[in-house]
C-alpha cells in the first residue's frame, strides 16, 4: 500500500545486533501545496533490551519515522534511506513480506487504546487474530495463549476478560490488552507510540512499570515516542531528540536530559514545569489581595450535579462538593479522568444545572437567574477549553472571534470593539496581523491565546479555565502559562484552573483541590496539598507524576513502589512462568513464501 | 497516525513550532520552514478553499459550464413573459410541417404533429422544468434547515415533534402527495406546484441537517458562546448553521436533480404542468406514443432532462469533495 523506494543497497550485516536500525532515513509527503519533507536523513538504532526513547514536539516527524518501520505510511509518502527490522530490510519486503514482518517482528503500542481495539469484537478475538495469522496457535490453543498474555500484563480473571468487548474494561487496562497484543507474537521490537498520554497519571505509571519489566524479561527493545519528559526520564535507556524531522541530539538519559549540548534540548527541557519546584519556573503569581469580607468571585455550596440518563439510573458526577474562589485568588481543580473537575467547571459557568447545592458569582446564585439578568452576570465570567482545535468557530476570522463577546453583548461600535480587540491581541502576544486570519491558520498554541483572549474580552472577575495546556506541546504550554501569569497580575481575575497535571497547578494555584469520584479528598493552600498531602489519595497521585530528571525521578520511583507496598498493592509488573514458551511461528509454507525462513528459527534471540 | 495527518499543509497544525522564547507567538510572521509553501503568506477563508478545490473537480466544473448554456439558452430563445428572445418562432403557434416533421435547419429539434416548432416546445419545458427545480431546491433547503436546526439544538420535547412530524411526511408515499397536492396545486400556476412539491421534499435535509448539528452543538466554540450569554438564534444563526453549510449546499443541489425528476413523473403522470403550458414531463408524456416513428419527439426532452439531473448531480458531488477536507486527495 506504500510506495516505499528503498534501495536495498549496503551490507546487510553491517548494523551489528540493533534489532531495530533506521539508516538516513527521508519521508517526503506529496501534497497540493507541494512537497513536505516530514523526516530530513536521520540515523537511529535500538539494541534489544533497550529503551531508546523519540522526543519531539508535533509535527516533528517522530510518529511518521516509527510508522516507516510498520510500513504504514498513507500512499502520498516516499520513503528513503535504509529500514531494517532484525535483519529483514523493510524496503525490499513486499505486500506479504510487510504484512508477515508487521506483529511478528515489530509490534505496535497505540496512544488511545479505546481506538486502538475494536468495539465491536471481544478482547479474545481481537488477541488470537494476531496469533493464528502468523499461524502461532489456532482455536482452543489460541484462546489458552491469548488468556496466559492477559495474565502477564496483569489483568485479573484472563478467562472471564477474554469474552468481554473493550467498553466493559478501563482505560488502564485496555492498554494492558493493547500491550498484551503487541508481545503475543513476541516481536523483537515495540513501537510505542505516546503509550500513556491518554491516561490518568496512575495508570501511566502502572503502565511504564509493565512496559519496563516487559523488556527486561522478553529482551524486547522499545522505541518509545513521548512528548512527556517525564516519561523519559523514567523509562529510556537512550534519548534522540526530534526537531522538524531532524534528529538534533541522541545520548543517555542522563546525557540528554542533565547535560543537554543542544540549544533546542536545553530550551525544551526548560520548558517543562517541574513538580515539587513551585511558583515561579514562568513568572511570579500575584498574591491574592482580596479582603476576608469580599465576596468570593465563585462559591459552590454543596453542590451535586447529577445526570439523567434514559433507563438507566442517575448519574451523579459532582456529590456534595463546597469550594469557593476569592477575588484574584487561583484555584487548582485536580483530579484524574472521571472525578468530574470538568462539570464543575461548567457549573461554574451556568452550562449545567445543579441538582441541590448552589453556585454562586459574586455573591449571585446561578440557578435563580433567568433571561437578561443571566445574560448579565454571564458577562463577569471568561471561559478557556482544553481543544484549541474545536473551541474557535472555525468559520470566524480571529477578529471576529474576540470581539463576539462584545457583539453579544452590544458594547461599543465598530471602532471600539476593533481597538479592544488589537489591544487583547498585544496582550496575549500575538502579532496584529492574525486579526483577519483564520482559525485554520494558526497554530495550536496560537488559537489557545486568542481563546484566552476572548475571555479576556469583558474583563472578567472570574476566568474558568479547563485544561488549557494539556493539549499543547511543553514550550507552547511554558509560553501559554507565562503570559498567562503576566495576564493575572495585570488583570487581577480570580481564576478556577482545571487540570490533570499537578505540575502545571504547582507553579499556578494559590490553593489546590482534589477531586475523585465527584467528591473533594483535600483541599488547602498549595504548598500544603502538594508538598505535604494528608490524604492518601493526594500522596498516590503526587507519587505517579514523574519528573524529568531520571536519578530524581529513580528515586521518586522507588519511593512509591515502597508506597504502594506500604498500601498493600502490587507494583505492576510482566508476570513471567519459569515454564513460558516463545512463541516460534508454524514454518508453513503457506505464510512464508517471500523468503522470511531464514530469521524464523531463531524465534527473536 | 496524527502527526501525519498534522504535518501535511491540508491538516490543522503544518509548521512544528520550535522555539521556547517566543516563535509560539512571531512564528506565525517568521514561518521558519525550509522551502515556504505557495500560499501560506495568503489568508484563505474557508470559502476560498472550498471554491479552490471545487474548481479542481473537472466533472463538477464543467457540469457547471453546462448547465449555465443550458439556463442561458432556455430563457434567451424564446424569452421569458413579455420579453422576446433571438429564436424566431413561438412554441404556441403551428407552422406549415416540412416532411414529417424530423429535425431540419429551420426546426432543428423537429416539428410536433401539430407543426408546432418542437426546440421552441422543449425550451419552455426547460424553462419551466428548472423553474421548478430550483424554486423546490430552495424551499426544501429553507424548511428542512429550519427544521433540523431547531431540532438538533433544542432536543427535548422539540426535537420530537419536529422529528416525528418528519417521520409522518416519510412514511407517506411521496409520489401520491405530490399528484394529490399537485393537482390541486396547478391551478395556481407554476409556482404554486414548485411549493407544494417544495413543502413535501424537505425530509431528508431536516434529518442530516440535524444530524450535523447534534454533533456542533457539542463543540468548545459553541459552548464558549453560552458561556459568554448568546442568544439561541444568534449561536444556530452564527455559530452553528454556517458550519453546517457543507451538508446543506450538497443536499440542496441533490434535492434540485430529484426535483426535476419529481417533476418529469408527476406531468409524465399528468398531475403536473397543465397544458396548454409545458414542462419536460409533459412533452415526454405527450409524446409516448411517438417513441418508435418519430423518436426525436421523445428523444429531445429526455436528453435534457438527462443532461441536467447529470449536471446538477455532478455539481453536488464536486461541493461534497470541496467541502470535505478528507476528500483532499493529491495529483500523483
Amino acid at each position: 500500500m506504500t510506495t516505499l523506494d528503498i534501495s536495498a543497497s549496503g551490507p546487510a550485516t553491517a548494523t551489528g545486533d540493533a534489532v531495530l536500525a533506521f539508516e538516513d532515513l527521508t519521508v517526503t509527503f506529496k501534497t497540493e501545496f507541494g512537497d513536505v519533507h516530514a523526516v530530513k536523513g536521520i540515523d537511529l538504532e535500538v539494541r534489544p533490551g533497550e529503551v531508546v526513547a523519540l522526543v519531539g514536539e508535533s509535527g516533528s516527524g517522530k510518529s511518521v519515522t516509527s510508522m516507516t518501520a510498520l510500513g504504514l505510511l498513507p500512499r502520498n509518502a516516499r520513503v528513503g534511506g535504509t529500514i531494517r527490522v532484525g535483519d529483514k530490510v523493510v524496503g525490499a519486503l513486499d505486500g506479504r513480506g510487510l504484512r508477515n514482518m508487521r506483529g511478528n517482528d515489530v509490534a505496535m503500542v497505540f496512544q488511545e487504546p479505546m481506538t486502538a481495539l475494536n468495539p465491536v469484537l471481544t478482547i479474545g478475538d481481537q488477541l488470537t487474530e494476531g496469533l493464528q495469522l502468523h499461524g502461532i496457535a489456532f482455536g482452543k490453543q489460541a484462546m489458552a495463549r491469548a488468556a496466559e498474555l492477559l495474565g502477564m500484563v496483569g489483568i485479573p480473571e484472563p478467562e472471564r476478560r477474554l469474552k468481554q468487548y473493550p467498553h466493559e474494561l478501563s482505560g488502564g487496562q485496555r492498554q494492558r490488552v493493547v500491550i498484551a497484543m503487541a508481545i503475543a507474537c513476541d516481536p523483537k521490537v515495540i513501537i510505542a507510540d505516546e503509550p500513556t498520554t491518554a491516561l490518568d497519571v496512575t495508570v501511566q505509571a502502572d503502565i511504564l512499570d509493565l512496559l519496563r519489566s516487559l523488556k527486561d524479561k522478553l529482551n524486547t527493545g522499545i522505541l518509545l515516542i513521548t512528548h512527556n519528559m517525564g516519561v523519559v526520564a523514567d523509562m529510556a535507556d537512550r534519548v534522540a531528540v526530534m526537531l522538524k524531522g531532524d534528529l538534533v541530539e541522541t545520548g543517555t538519559a542522563d546525557q540528554v536530559l542533565n547535560h543537554p549540548r543542544h540549544e533546542y534540548t536545553k530550551r525544551l527541557l526548560a520548558a517543562v514545569p517541574h513538580l515539587g519546584s513551585g511558583p515561579g519556573q514562568f513568572g511570579d503569581v500575584a498574591p491574592v489581595e482580596a479582603a476576608p469580607e469580599d465576596l468570593p468571585a465563585l462559591d459552590l455550596n454543596n453542590l451535586v450535579i447529577e445526570y439523567h440518563r434514559l433507563g438507566k439510573p442517575t448519574f451523579r458526577a459532582v456529590d456534595d462538593v463546597s469550594l469557593s474562589v476569592a477575588q484574584g485568588e487561583i484555584v487548582g481543580l485536580v483530579g484524574e479522568s472521571g472525578s468530574g473537575k470538568s462539570t464543575i467547571a461548567k457549573c461554574a459557568l451556568g452550562l449545567i444545572p445543579a441538582a441541590s447545592g448552589s453556585a454562586s458569582i459574586l455573591g449571585t446564585d446561578f440557578g435563580k437567574l433567568r433571561g437578561k439578568e443571566l445574560k448579565a452576570l454571564r458577562k463577569r465570567i471568561g471561559v478557556v477549553f482544553q481543544d484549541p482545535a474545536s473551541s474557535l468557530n472555525p468559520r470566524l476570522p480571529i477578529g471576529d472571534v474576540i470581539a463576539e463577546p462584545l457583539v453579544v453583548h452590544k458594547e461599543g461600535d465598530e471602532r471600539s470593539r476593533r481597538r479592544r480587540v488589537l489591544e487583547l491581541l498585544d496582550a496575549v502576544e500575538l502579532p496584529r496581523s492574525v486579526y483577519n486570519r483564520y482559525p485554520h491558520e494558526l497554530s495550536g498554541g496560537q488559537r489557545q491565546r486568542v481563546s484566552i483572549a476572548r475571555a479576556l474580552t469583558l474583563d472578567p472577575e472570574l476566568l474558568v479555565a479547563d485544561e488549557p495546556t494539556s493539549a499543547l506541546d511543553v514550550s507552547v504550554q511554558a509560553n501559554v502559562l507565562k503570559m498567562f501569569t503576566a495576564l493575572q497580575e495585570r488583570y487581577k481575575f480570580a481564576c478556577l484552573f482545571v487540570s490533570h497535571d499537578l505540575a502545571v497547578i504547582d507553579l499556578l494555584a494559590h490553593r489546590v483541590v482534589v477531586l475523585q469520584n465527584g467528591r473533594i479528598v483535600e483541599q488547602g493552600p498549595r504548598e500544603e496539598v502538594l508538598h505535604h498531602p494528608r490524604e492518601e489519595y493526594t500522596q498516590r497521585l503526587i507519587a505517579a507524576a514523574p519528573v524529568p530528571e531520571p536519578l530524581e525521578q529513580r528515586r521518586r520511583r522507588e519511593a512509591r513502589h515502597a508506597l504502594l507496598n506500604k498500601l498493600g498493592e502490587d507494583v505492576a509488573e510482566l508476570h513471567v512462568d519459569e515454564d513460558y514458551e516463545r512463541p516460534a511461528p508454524r514454518q508453513d509454507e503457506g505464510g512464508n513464501s517471500s523468503g522470511l525462513g531464514g530469521f524464523m528459527a531463531d524465534g527473536g534471540n | 497516525m496524527s502527526d501525519i495527518r498534522n504535518s501535511t499543509p491540508g491538516g490543522e497544525d503544518y509548521e512544528p513550532q520550535i522555539s521556547v522564547a517566543s516563535t509560539d507567538a512571531v512564528g506565525l510572521a517568521a514561518g521558519g520552514s525550509a522551502a515556504p509553501l505557495p500560499g501560506e503568506d495568503k489568508s484563505y477563508s474557508q470559502g476560498q478553499l472550498v471554491a479552490r478545490r471545487f474548481f479542481r473537480h473537472r466533472a463538477a466544473l464543467s457540469s457547471m459550464i453546462v448547465l449555465g448554456i443550458i439556463i442561458v439558452v432556455a430563457f434567451t430563445s424564446i424569452g421569458i413573459g413579455p420579453i422576446p428572445g433571438w429564436w424566431p418562432n413561438n412554441y404556441t403557434l403551428q407552422y406549415d410541417k416540412i416532411g414529417d416533421g424530423a429535425p431540419t435547419w429551420q426546426y432543428p429539434f423537429g416539428q410536433d404533429t401539430g407543426g408546432k416548432d418542437y426546440f421552441a416546445l422543449v425550451m419552455r419545458g426547460t424553462q419551466f422544468s428548472l423553474i421548478i427545480a430550483f424554486a423546490v431546491g430552495i424551499i426544501s433547503t429553507v424548511v428542512g434547515t429550519l427544521i433540523g436546526a431547531l431540532a438538533g439544538f433544542y432536543r427535548g420535547w422539540v426535537e420530537s415533534v419536529l422529528m416525528r412530524l418528519t417521520d409522518v411526511f416519510i412514511v407517506i408515499p411521496l409520489l401520491v402527495v405530490a399528484a394529490v397536492l399537485g393537482k390541486t396545486a396547478s391551478g395556481w400556476g407554476i409556482w404554486g406546484l414548485a411549493l407544494v412539491l417544495g413543502l413535501v421534499t424537505w425530509t431528508s435535509l431536516a434529518r442530516l441537517v440535524r444530524g450535523e448539528v447534534l454533533s456542533l452543538r457539542e463543540r468548545d466554540f459553541v459552548l464558549a458562546a453560552q458561556a459568554v450569554g448568546t442568544s439561541p438564534w444568534r449561536i444556530i444563526s452564527k455559530h452553528v448553521l454556517p458550519n453546517a453549510v457543507g451538508v446543506i449546499i450538497v443536499s440542496a443541489t441533490l434535492s434540485i436533480s430529484s426535483a426535476i425528476l419529481l417533476e418529469t413523473s408527476l406531468s409524465f403522470l399528468g398531475f403536473g404542468v397543465q397544458a396548454p403550458d409545458t414542462s419536460l414531463g409533459t412533452l415526454i408524456n405527450d409524446y409516448q406514443a411517438a417513441f418508435a416513428t418519430r423518436p426525436w419527439l421523445f428523444w429531445w426532452p429526455g436528453l435534457m432532462i438527462l443532461a441536467i439531473a447529470l449536471c446538477v448531480n455532478f455539481i453536488g458531488d464536486g461541493l461534497r469533495d470541496a467541502f470535505d477536507p478528507r476528500q483532499n486527495r493529491t495529483k500523483d
